[in-house]
């Protein structure tokens, strides 16, 4: 299966990514190409095997639910762009 | 010879005898950096002030108390996705270019604890993906061999920087070869531990089923050795695994009778460099003259290796990288609204080989398309999984070339994405079965180094330091590069 331009545009948009038009060009060709080598493993008939969830074999991780220390305020909005009042700040979410 | 070249226990000895100082060897460092790291470009940051204020510190303290350990006052460089506190942490990306770790990677904080003294952060390839180190957002890193050759990637500068004695050691990271590949590609001795043998925390992710830390250094001892200080359980990490730490030191023995070789056909076929496959050859010659038995044997899902990761890995990483929306970090930009936010940060901060792979797992991983590629992909790589189980019921080690081919020239394969995707085909299979793999130098072919990969079974990281070891004994050292070639 191909993937076309409007299919790359859709998938450049669900990655919060804008493309130029020289760059939608470019993936187009160039995620066909790698598309067409996963093509390969079709050649593999896969029916009951069980896919890797993890590589060694390891349940799930449990540990007691105790309140422990964080980091504090100034170390967590050390990296923000924008903050005001203790909080990272944002152009608004909802207009009007 | 310079004071980083000597061995670790020569170090500690002169330091013991007070011949030398911590300051002694951060100078050395530094002076060092001043004169080659123009051409090579290893460093993103060189901590010039810190490494020295902590040299001091370390020299005041032990004038008060004796023992101290091997790795104590040595310089270490450490991949620039490796959080230090204090220290900006790039990812070799504009969009962290100011980025300002609030803790240590458990690592870090486990040399810090060793005493070693970290001099600065080490180029990479944008977040870890690439092959060549030119993916780097700041600037290429040039091969210590011949200048206008690649270092490999993404851990090209953490490998740069051991082989042109700038740094004592250095950690980088694999997810697809990136320890082992640049470590074959600047002669220096690679190790991606077993998946889980290493906390991740504060190693800024990439594809999190595959990544592991590791050491780059100039030989098998020195890889022990920080082995030794680094691996471990983490509450942090929970894909860290809850096993026993054995003594790799004592694994050195230098024996390797009795050793039961695999070499798979597939990664001495077709595709693999004529010198670098002679001295493979000459290698295996090598341990069965130590008493190893080689035999050729076959993985037959290998040639689906490349396919595999090269969706499992992008899928992880879009998945990953969706964090770097310009909101809590990073380089913001502004557009009309907060779409428009995520959408202009992400635009800018990005370079091309990013947003292919981001693109490449949106798409692997988006409605319709998961069960074909995803899915089928986690499948095969099961399969590949149980090839290399069935092989170890027999043998003890799987050996062939780290590369197909020896350090290509910059610019070379950069705007052919399949060409350079291919170079990862004896390094990823490793990863995509969690499995511990070194690479060790074994010679040079037309003048750059050749590396001899030794895969073992899951925490066999002893049996795989022993091999090393007892073949690097067997073998020439490598002379020291020249810094030849040209830049251009």
């Amino acid at each position: 299966m191909a993937i076309t331009k409007t299919e790359v545009e859709h998938v450049a948009n669900l990655a919060r990514l804008t493309l130029t038009e020289e760059e939608t060009e470019q993936f187009t060709d160039q995620l066909n190409r790698i598309l067409q080598m996963a093509e390969k493993l079709n050649e593999l008939d896969t029916t009951g095997i069980e896919p890797t969830s993890h590589v060694l074999p390891m349940a799930n991780v449990m540990r007691e639910d105790e309140v422990r220390p964080s980091l504090p305020l100034e170390k967590v909005l050390l990296n923000a762009p924008d903050q005001k009042d203790g909080l990272v700040r944002v152009p608004a979410v909802f207009e009007g | 010879m310079s004071l980083l070249r000597g061995s670790l226990q020569e170090i500690h000895s002169r330091l013991a005898k007070k011949e030398i100082t911590s300051v002694d060897l951060v100078q050395e460092s530094l002076k060092r950096i001043q004169e080659v790291d123009g051409d090579v470009r290893a460093f993103l940051l060189v901590d010039e002030e810190g490494a020295l204020k902590r040299a001091n510190e370390l020299d005041e303290k032990y004038s008060k108390e004796g023992t101290r350990g091997l790795l104590a006052s040595l310089p270490v460089g450490v991949k620039d996705n490796i959080c230090t506190e204090g220290l900006t942490t790039t990812c070799g990306s504009q969009l962290l270019a100011n980025y300002q770790p609030v803790y240590n990677a458990t690592v870090v904080e486990k040399l810090h604890n060793a005493d070693a003294i970290t001099i600065g952060k080490m180029n990479m390839d944008e977040f870890a993906m690439g092959s060549s180190n030119e993916n780097s957002s700041f600037s290429p890193v040039h091969n210590p061999w011949d200048l206008s050759t690649v270092p490999g990637g993404s851990s090209g500068g953490s490998a740069a920087a051991v082989a042109a004695g700038e740094v004592y050691f250095a950690l980088g990271s694999d997810t697809g070869g990136s320890i082992r590949q640049p470590a074959a590609f600047t002669g220096t001795v690679g190790l991606k531990p077993t998946y889980g043998l290493i906390s991740r925390y504060g190693l800024v992710a990439f594809a999190s089923s595959l990544d592991q830390i590791g050491p780059l250094t100039k030989n098998v001892e020195d890889s022990a050795y920080v082995l030794q200080a680094i691996a471990g359980h983490d509450r942090y990490d929970s894909t860290s695994a809850n096993v026993e730490i054995p003594d790799y030191l004592s694994a050195l023995t230098g024996d390797v009778k009795g050793l039961r070789v695999g070499v798979p056909k597939e990664m001495m076929g077709e595709g693999i460099d004529p010198g670098v496959k002679a001295l493979i050859q000459k290698s295996l010659d090598t341990l069965e003259s130590l008493g190893a038995t080689i035999e050729e044997v076959s993985l037959p899902h290998s040639e689906y290796a490349v396919a595999t990761y090269y969706l499992i890995a992008p899928a992880e990483a879009s998945s990953n990288l969706a964090r770097f929306d310009g909101v809590r970090y990073g380089a913001r930009k502004y557009g009309e609204n907060l779409i428009d936010l995520y959408h202009e940060t992400r635009s800018k901060g990005f370079g091309p080989e990013v947003k292919r792979r981001i693109m490449l797992g949106t798409y692997a991983l988006s409605s319709g398309y998961y069960d074909a590629y995803y899915k089928k992909a986690q499948q095969v790589r099961t399969l590949i999984a149980q090839d290399f189980e069935q092989l170890f019921a027999k043998y003890d080690v799987i050996m062939g070339p780290t590369t197909p081919t020896t350090a290509f020239k910059l610019n070379e394969r950069i705007d052919d994405p399949m060409t350079m995707y291919a170079n990862d085909m004896c390094t990823i299979p490793a990863n995509l079965a969690g499995l511990p793999g070194i690479s060790v130098p074994c010679g040079l072919s037309d003048g750059l180094p050749v590396g001899l990969q030794i895969i073992g079974k899951p925490f066999a990281e002893s049996t795989l330091l022993r091999v090393a070891h007892a073949f690097e004994q067997a073998t020439d050292r490598l002379p020291e590069p020249k810094l030849g070639g040209s830049r251009a």
